[in-house]
C-alpha cells in the first residue's frame, strides 16, 4: 500500500472533453480538483483527440453557425437514427443546453472555424473545431492548468474504493492512491479491449479494427459496474462504420474512411454483393457499413470502382488496388476472378438508363438482381478499375452506466451513487442508444461535464 | 519531376492530410491541398512555399508522433523548402549551398568581413584608425563603396530575377501581365499582412509553443519593414547624391537617417526576436536540415543593423575604421548570401500567395499540373 495518498474535492477520472470540462468547472466552483488522465500527454484527451466538431441547437445563427437548427428538427433527427433507443427527459436537456456549448468553450480559448464554403456542408448543424478535437483539448488543458488543476498523465484508474456507497479513492496504476469527496466517471467507453468486445460480437471481434484511442479498455466502466452501477445499453452497440482495411488496428481515426462505396459495388470475400451501395447518401449510410461489412465472412469487403469515380470522393489515405481488367483486380485483392467478373458483369447488365447525379438520389438504379443498387447505378466499365479492401472500424461503445439528469450514477438497486457522477462516452448510452448523428458524442460530453463538474463540486463543497 | 527523400515525404505526409483535413481552416496550405488528388514535386515545392512554419497544424494533429503516421507538416514543408530553394537557385550550381547553408555562409562572413579590414586599411593607410569631417568617407569614398556595391549588387539582382523566374514557370502562371491584377494584389496582401500567421482565427500562431501567439507575426513585420526602411534610406541617400548632389554624411532630421534609424531599430528587434522565439520553439516543428539556414540569415540581419547603428554613432570617432570595415563585410555577406540564403523565401512565398489566391478563384490546381 502506497502512502503517497491525495485527497481532493473533485477527482476526476479521464481527460476526454468531458473529463477536462468536469474538472473546469468544478475548479471554477473553487473545488480543488484533480484529472487523471489514462494516455501520455502526447495521447491525452481519448476520443476527442480524433473528434472534429459538435452539434448545437439554435434558432438564428449562433457563432460560426447559419440558419437555425431547433429543438423539433433536432430531436426528430435523434429519433431518426436512434429509433427510439434514447431517454427523452435527458435527451432533450441535452439539446436545449447544446446551445450554450459554442461560447462556454469558446470563453475558455477553444477556436471554431468558420465556414469555408468549400468542403464542409454542415455549417448549419456542426460546429467545426478549427484544427480538430485537439485544438480543443490542448485550449480546454491550457485553461485547465491556468486554474490549478492537478493534472496526472498514465494515470490509468485501476481499483476503486466504496464504502457505503458512498466513493472513497481510486487506486492507479503506479499504485498511487487518489481520494476525494466527489467522483467524476469520464474514462470513456471499452472499443479498444477486444476480449470484451467479443462478448457482444463474438469471435469475429478479433477482425475488428478500432478507430479511437487504444487507451479505451472500459477499466474504470468494469470497476462501476462491478460495484454496483446500473448498466445501459447493449455490449454490441456501438459506432462501427466501414474504415480501410489496412488501416491500424487502433488510432486511424477520420483518415481511414473510404467515402466511394456509393460510387461502385461492394464484394465480400466470396466476390458477391450483398448490399445496396446506393440506398441513400453516403455520410447517412456509413455508420451502418461496419455491421454490414462485420456480417460477412472474415469481416471483410471490397468497393470496387472505376475510373468514372475518380475525382467524386476524398481521397483516401491508402492507394487503391488497380488493374486494367476485372479478373486482374480479382487476383491481386484476392478474389476469385471468374466469380467477380460475373458479378460486375451481372450488374453491369442490371444497370438501367438514367441521368447520373451524385449529388441528389438521382434514382439511377439495377433492375432484377437479387441485390438492387437504388441510386448513382453506372455501370463498372472504364479501365483501369479500383479495389479498397474495408473492415469494421469501431469508433465508440454504447454501453455505460445509468444517470439522472444531475449526471449522478444510479445503481443496479434503485439508489442514487450519492458522489459519483459521470460525463461523456461511459454515460453516452443513455441519450444515444443506438445509431449515430455527427457530433452528437461530444455535444452529450460537453453538457454532462458541465453539469457532472458542477454537481461533484457542489456536493464536495457542501452547497 | 524530382523524386527525393524530402518530396516523398511531403507527399506522404499531404497524402494522410488530404484524408483528414481537419486543418482546413488554419492556412492556404490546406486550402491548396484539396484542390488535388496526388501530389508531384511542384506542387509540393509550392504548398511548401505556401507554409509559413506557424506550427498550428503539428500541435492540433491527432496523428503527430508518437503516433504511427508520425505526421509534421510545417517540419517537412521546412526542410523541402530548404531543399527547392536551392533546385531554383541560379546559377544552378550554386544551389548545393542550401545543402549546409549555416556554414557556408559562416565561412563566407569570416573571410568577407576579414577581406574588408585588410581592403579598407591597405587603401586608407593612416586614415583607417582617424577621424573624419566626412564619417565613413573619409576611409572609403562614396566611388569606391558605389562601385563596390553596385556591382554585386548588380549580380545578386540578376541572380535572384533568374531564380524568380525559375520558380514562377514552375508555378505556371504564364505571362505575368496577362493574369487577373485583383488576384496579384490578393497574393501580395496575403504577403504583406502575414495571414497565415494568424493560425486561421486571427489569433495568431502556435509558434514557439502550442498556445496561439501574434509574437511571431509582429517580430517578422518589424523584421520585413526595418528591411524595407534600410533599403528605403539607402535609395534616397543615392537619390540625394547623385540626383542633388547632397553628399552624405546627412544630420539626424534628414530623410535617409530617420528612414535608416527607425528601419534599424526595426531591424534589430524584429531578427532578435524570432530568433529568441526559434530558440524556445518545439523542436519538432521547426526542421532539421533547414536550422543553420534560418538561423545565419537571422543573425546577419541583425548584426547588419548593430553594425550599422554603431557606425552611426562612431562615425565621426577614431573608431570609424574598423566599425566601418566590420559593417561593410557584414553587409556584403548579406548580400553575396542573398541568392543563396534564406533571403530568397520572400519572393517565393509571394509568388505562391499569388498562385494560391489564382486557384483559389479557378476553383481548381493550377501549380503541378502539367
Amino acid at each position: 500500500m502506497s502512502t503517497d495518498q491525495k485527497e481532493f474535492d473533485v477527482l476526476v477520472a479521464g481527460g476526454g472533453q468531458a473529463g477536462i470540462i468536469a474538472a473546469i468547472v468544478a475548479a471554477e466552483k473553487g473545488a480543488r480538483t484533480c484529472v487523471l488522465e489514462g494516455a501520455p500527454r502526447t495521447h491525452r484527451g481519448g476520443n476527442t483527440r480524433h473528434t472534429r466538431n459538435l452539434r448545437p441547437m439554435h434558432v438564428g445563427p449562433l457563432s460560426v453557425l447559419s440558419g437555425t437548427y431547433d429543438e423539433e428538427e433536432y430531436w426528430d433527427d435523434l429519433m431518426r437514427v436512434t429509433k427510439g433507443k434514447t431517454n427523452e427527459h435527458l435527451a432533450r436537456m441535452t439539446l436545449r443546453k447544446s446551445t450554450e456549448a459554442v461560447g462556454w468553450l469558446e470563453e475558455r480559448g477553444v477556436q471554431f472555424q468558420p465556414p469555408l464554403g468549400g468542403t464542409l456542408h454542415l455549417g448549419r448543424t456542426n460546429a467545426f473545431f478549427m484544427g480538430g478535437g485537439k485544438q480543443l483539448l490542448n485550449a480546454l488543458y491550457r485553461h485547465a492548468e491556468k486554474l490549478g488543476i492537478e493534472i496526472h498523465y498514465d494515470a490509468m484508474v485501476e481499483d476503486i474504493e466504496f464504502e457505503d456507497g458512498h466513493f472513497k479513492n481510486v487506486t492507479i496504476s503506479d499504485g498511487r492512491i487518489f481520494a476525494a469527496k466527489s467522483f467524476v466517471a469520464a474514462a470513456g467507453g471499452f472499443e479498444a479491449n477486444i476480449e470484451w468486445l467479443k462478448e457482444g460480437w463474438g469471435e469475429i471481434a478479433e477482425n475488428f479494427l478500432i478507430r479511437g484511442t487504444p487507451y479505451n479498455k472500459g477499466g474504470l466502466l468494469k470497476l462501476l459496474l462491478n460495484n454496483g452501477a446500473q448498466k445501459i445499453g447493449e455490449p454490441d452497440q456501438c459506432h462501427a462504420v466501414a474504415i480501410d482495411g489496412r488501416a491500424p488496428k487502433y488510432d486511424g481515426g477520420i483518415c481511414t474512411r473510404v467515402d466511394c462505396v456509393s460510387l461502385g459495388v461492394v464484394v465480400n470475400k466470396n466476390a458477391e454483393r450483398f448490399y445496396d451501395e446506393g440506398e441513400d447518401f453516403w455520410p447517412k449510410r456509413y455508420a451502418i457499413w461496419g455491421r454490414l461489412v462485420a456480417g460477412q465472412p472474415d469481416q471483410v469487403a471490397h468497393v470496387i470502382i472505376d475510373d468514372k469515380a475518380i475525382g467524386s470522393f476524398m481521397p483516401p489515405v491508402f492507394p487503391a488496388e488497380t488493374a486494367d481488367t476485372i479478373p486482374e483486380l480479382a487476383r491481386k485483392i484476392g478474389l476469385d476472378p471468374t466469380v467477380l467478373e460475373t458479378t460486375i458483369n451481372d450488374y453491369n447488365a442490371a444497370v438501367q438508363p438514367g441521368e447520373f447525379d451524385h449529388t441528389e438520389l438521382d434514382g439511377v438504379h439495377t433492375d432484377g438482381l437479387e441485390v438492387n443498387k437504388t441510386n448513382w447505378a453506372r455501370t463498372i466499365d472504364k479501365a483501369p478499375f479500383r479495389a479498397y479492401c474495408l473492415r469494421p472500424g469501431i469508433t465508440f461503445t454504447y454501453l455505460g452506466v445509468e444517470v439522472t439528469d444531475q449526471a449522478q450514477m444510479k445503481m443496479a438497486d434503485g439508489r442514487l451513487a450519492p458522489n459519483v457522477f459521470a460525463a461523456g462516452e461511459i454515460m453516452a448510452g443513455n441519450v444515444l442508444g443506438q445509431g449515430y448523428l455527427a457530433g452528437i458524442g461530444m455535444t452529450i460530453g460537453n453538457i454532462f461535464g458541465r453539469i457532472a463538474g458542477s454537481e461533484a463540486a457542489d456536493h464536495a463543497l457542501n452547497r | 519531376m524530382r523524386l527525393t527523400d524530402k518530396v516523398e515525404e511531403a507527399a506522404r505526409v499531404l497524402t494522410i492530410c488530404n484524408a483528414c483535413r481537419y486543418c482546413e481552416g488554419h492556412c492556404a496550405v490546406f486550402q491548396a491541398m484539396e484542390l488535388r488528388l496526388e501530389f508531384n514535386a511542384d506542387n509540393l515545392d509550392y504548398m511548401a512555399n505556401l507554409c509559413h512554419n506557424c506550427g498550428a497544424c503539428y500541435h492540433n494533429c491527432q496523428y503527430a508522433p508518437p503516433h504511427e503516421f508520425n505526421l509534421n507538416v510545417p517540419a517537412a514543408m521546412a526542410e523541402l523548402r530548404q531543399e527547392n530553394y536551392g533546385i531554383f537557385a541560379w546559377p544552378g550550381f550554386m544551389g548545393k549551398l542550401f545543402a549546409n547553408n549555416g556554414l557556408w555562409v559562416s565561412l563566407l562572413s569570416i573571410l568577407v568581413i576579414a577581406g574588408f579590414f585588410l581592403m579598407t586599411s591597405m587603401k586608407a593607410g593612416e586614415n583607417f584608425m582617424l577621424a573624419h569631417e566626412n564619417g565613413f568617407y573619409g576611409v572609403l569614398s562614396h566611388n569606391d563603396l558605389a562601385a563596390i556595391f553596385g556591382l554585386v549588387g548588380g549580380f545578386v539582382a540578376l541572380a535572384l530575377l533568374m531564380s524568380v523566374i525559375k520558380f514562377w514557370k514552375t508555378m505556371q502562371l504564364g505571362n505575368p501581365l496577362a493574369l487577373d491584377w485583383g488576384r496579384v494584389l490578393q497574393g501580395v496582401k496575403d504577403a504583406l499582412t502575414l495571414k497565415y500567421l494568424d493560425g486561421g482565427n486571427g489569433q495568431g500562431c502556435s509558434y514557439p509553443n502550442e498556445t496561439p501567439s501574434m509574437a511571431r507575426r509582429w517580430f517578422h513585420q518589424l523584421t520585413f519593414w526595418g528591411f524595407m526602411l534600410c533599403f528605403a534610406a539607402t535609395s534616397v541617400g543615392t537619390v540625394m547624391h547623385y540626383g542633388f548632389a547632397m553628399e552624405a554624411p546627412y544630420d539626424f532630421i534628414t530623410l535617409p537617417k530617420i528612414l535608416g534609424t527607425l528601419g534599424g531599430l526595426g531591424l534589430l528587434i524584429g531578427p532578435a526576436g524570432l530568433l529568441g522565439i526559434k530558440v524556445g520553439a518545439t523542436a519538432d516543428v521547426k526542421g532539421k536540415s533547414n536550422k543553420g539556414m534560418d538561423v545565419t540569415f537571422l543573425m546577419l540581419l541583425f548584426f547588419t543593423s548593430l553594425s550599422g547603428l554603431v557606425l552611426m554613432f562612431v562615425s565621426k570617432t577614431v573608431y570609424v575604421g574598423p566599425v566601418l570595415s566590420l559593417h561593410l563585410g557584414i553587409v556584403m555577406t548579406l548580400f553575396l548570401s542573398m541568392p543563396y540564403g534564406k533571403f530568397v523565401h520572400g519572393f517565393y512565398r509571394l509568388i505562391a500567395l499569388i498562385a494560391f489566391a489564382v486557384e483559389k478563384q479557378r476553383h481548381k490546381p493550377v501549380v503541378g499540373t502539367e
